[in-house]
């Protein structure tokens, strides 16, 4: 409260705060393409780089809900799976219509961002009704939904337009020339592979973008007091339906954004439990909770380093999982036991003042 | 009509499972307010106890299952000393995350000891199937068993709750943790017991699911401890009857919309039904309502 009359000095403190993250992301991006030229990189790291984009969208994403808007989503790969689906479904029906490759991927990008916030608005509106751990599981209910119901449906394209059907490939009855799209488990085969480190490390700066402007607008400190106090916040009239649904359906929005550079780097796609169920919104989840949840800069950094560090640590494969468990509830006791904290308090007098303001 | 009653019964057992498992959810939930993700997995390290036992060191299925109940018993101690109590007044987020990482360094274990092969696992009931109406409807061994184990357990637990000190000591720790504690109850004791029992019924429940669905393998637990989750709080998380109706409940819809809908849609159907009634009911069937302090 008592920074209000020193709005200047703080803006241009947030400012070079922002300027430090875009940085960062350039930087590396600067750095990686060098030794790509410099044919530094092996077909390995360079296959992880879009993985990579991906990664760091979904977890800066998520962390607009858990750690801004304060709600536990467990249901952001579905977010994805909705964002890659409908972008493949676009891309591949339009393959013909519109040649030029960027138009039809920039196209495509626009429809899976804007299918994926449907799909959060369609969803938030029910959801954010409930609150904390009820919130949490009816996410993950709507994930894995979404999820098997993507596993059921069936288009097929032939001269007479798009068939669809929920049952089978044989109930579409298409003509003899006719070609399926999405083939039900089978998923989508065929989408144009579009997605490249430039494009995705574009998306990652356009999502830093956003998220960093609106956690420093009135919007964001509107969704921020939510958090922080929903009934203090309500009674100073700031209307708490739309700030939830406004933070949900932005961070849905981006992580359909990652779904699309997702599809468009495989040229197969199916929804399974590895990529879009619950495992993977609890990896995202990680990725928030290591780089300090509320922390975007953070979910950057531990985004990156926990995709890279199991491709380095290649011997270790098969204990990356263990170590991963292992470092999460170090992590989180380490960071919120009350003991430890007091402890760590003792030990660091300089910095408490820091520490409480955080 | 009896391909019907067939399924149905077929239900009714598949959600008693889910009954036990949600029994140690929403105790633990009614008691440490916190909600235990790595459930499931206790009950994929009860199915593999019992399968160690069973098929590799040749015992009967009775020692297997007994053994089972101990190692989880004290495996759910162990969890939550080491992992929850640290936490006990931190935020509800960092303690469920923390249960999510139990919950993977459970499943890699197993992934670690047993490997990622399906074992085959051999059935703990040994009780003939029951041919009723002239053959035509056929009771599996497994089915009775898990049923009446269903309603022993409950009885028992209903007992020991409302008859015991112990019990007695539960309610009130999760009334009010703060005057639990001033009234002379040990608060950290009854949360390790309720661990402890929660952790036994998972043990239970894991030779029941692998002996209905006889594949094995490191992430056997994770869905049905979801559901079994959903079951909880579809029934009111924190209530014991609540636990078994949402079981039950769900078990019925789960086999019946198998049957009669889309076996591939059965899932979502399930979380459809939560989801519907969670927002008609936002506490569950028979949930409290909480009145809110500022």
């Amino acid at each position: 409260m008592e920074k209000s009359n020193k709005t200047n000095f703080h803006l241009s403190k947030t400012l070079k705060s922002n300027l430090i993250t875009y940085g960062i992301v350039i930087a590396a991006f600067l750095i990686v393409q060098l030794l790509i030229n410099a044919g530094q990189v092996s077909s390995l790291m360079k296959g992880l780089l879009v993985p990579l984009c991906i990664y760091t969208i979904l977890a800066v994403s998520l962390n607009l809900t858990v750690g801004i808007l304060g709600e536990l989503s467990l249901g952001h790969a579905a977010f994805m799976c909705v964002g890659a689906f409908s972008s493949s479904l676009f891309s591949i029906s339009m393959l013909e219509a519109i040649p030029n490759s960027g138009f039809r991927f920039f196209l495509a990008i626009l429809i899976g961002a804007a299918a994926a916030a449907v799909a959060g608005i369609i969803i938030g509106i029910p959801v954010l009704r409930l609150r904390g751990d009820y919130l949490a599981i009816v996410t993950l209910a709507f994930g894995e939904i979404i999820k098997n119901v993507v596993n059921v449906i069936f288009i097929g394209k032939d001269s007479n337009g798009l068939h669809f059907s929920m049952k089978n490939a044989m109930a579409l009855n298409m003509e003899k020339d006719g070609k399926m799209i999405l083939n039900g488990a089978q998923g989508i085969t065929g989408t144009p592979k579009d997605s490249t480190f430039f494009i995705g490390v574009l998306l990652i700066l356009v999502t830093l973008f956003i998220v960093l402007n609106l956690i420093h607008s009135r919007s964001g400190r509107a969704i921020m007091s939510v958090r922080d106090n929903r009934i203090a916040a309500e009674s100073i009239g700031i209307n708490i339906t739309k700030y939830k649904l406004m933070a949900f359906t932005i961070s849905a929005s981006l992580a359909g954004v990652a779904g699309v550079l997702y599809s468009h780097n495989l040229s197969s796609l199916t929804a399974t439990q590895k990529n879009f169920g619950y495992n993977q919104s609890i990896m995202i989840l990680v990725f928030v909770v290591l780089g300090g949840i509320g922390n975007i800069r953070g979910s950057i950094i531990a985004a990156i380093t926990l995709t890279l560090l199991p491709e380095l640590l290649r011997g270790l494969n098969t204990y990356r999982m263990l170590i991963y468990a292992l470092i999460l509830i170090f992590m989180m006791i380490f960071n919120w036991s009350p003991k430890l904290i007091d402890l760590r308090k003792r030990f660091f007098h300089k910095n408490k003042a820091e520490r409480e303001k955080v | 009509m009896m391909s019907f009653i067939s399924y149905f019964i077929n239900g009714l057992s598949l959600g008693s499972v889910y009954a036990i498992i949600a029994l140690g959810y929403t105790m633990v939930y009614g008691i440490a307010k916190m909600l235990n993700f790595a459930h499931g997995d206790v009950i994929m390290i009860g199915g593999y106890m019992v399968f160690t036992v069973v098929s590799t060191m040749g015992l009967g299925p009775v020692a297997g299952v007994l053994l089972a109940v101990i190692l989880c018993t004290v495996l759910g101690v162990v969890i939550e000393g080491v992992a929850y109590r640290p936490l006990r007044m931190a935020s509800p987020l960092a303690v469920l995350i923390t249960a999510i990482g139990v919950s993977y360094l459970l499943q890699n274990i197993a992934l670690l000891v047993f490997g990622s092969n399906p074992k085959s696992f051999t059935s703990v009931v040994t009780i003939p199937a029951l041919k009723l109406a002239n053959g035509k409807l056929t009771i599996s061994g497994e089915t009775i068993v898990t049923i009446i184990s269903c309603v022993v357990i409950m009885i028992c637990l209903t007992t020991f709750i409302k008859k015991t000190k112990a019990g007695q000591a539960m309610l009130a720790v999760s009334e009010d943790k703060g005057a639990a504690q001033l009234m002379g109850i040990n608060v950290d004791g009854t949360i390790a017991l309720t661990f402890a029992i929660g952790s036994a019924l998972a043990a239970v429940a894991g030779a029941l699911l692998c002996s209905a669905y006889p594949t094995l393998t490191p992430y056997t637990g994770s869905m049905p401890g979801i559901k079994a989750f959903v079951a909880a709080v579809f029934g009111g998380i924190g209530s014991i009857p609540g636990a078994l109706i949402g079981g039950l409940l769900l078990g019925i819809i789960e086999n019946l919309s198998k049957a009669y809908i889309s076996s591939q849609l059965s899932d979502a159907i399930v979380f459809g039904v939560l989801i519907v009634v969670l927002l008609v009911k936002p506490t569950g069937i028979l949930g409290k309502k909480i009145s809110e302090k500022v």
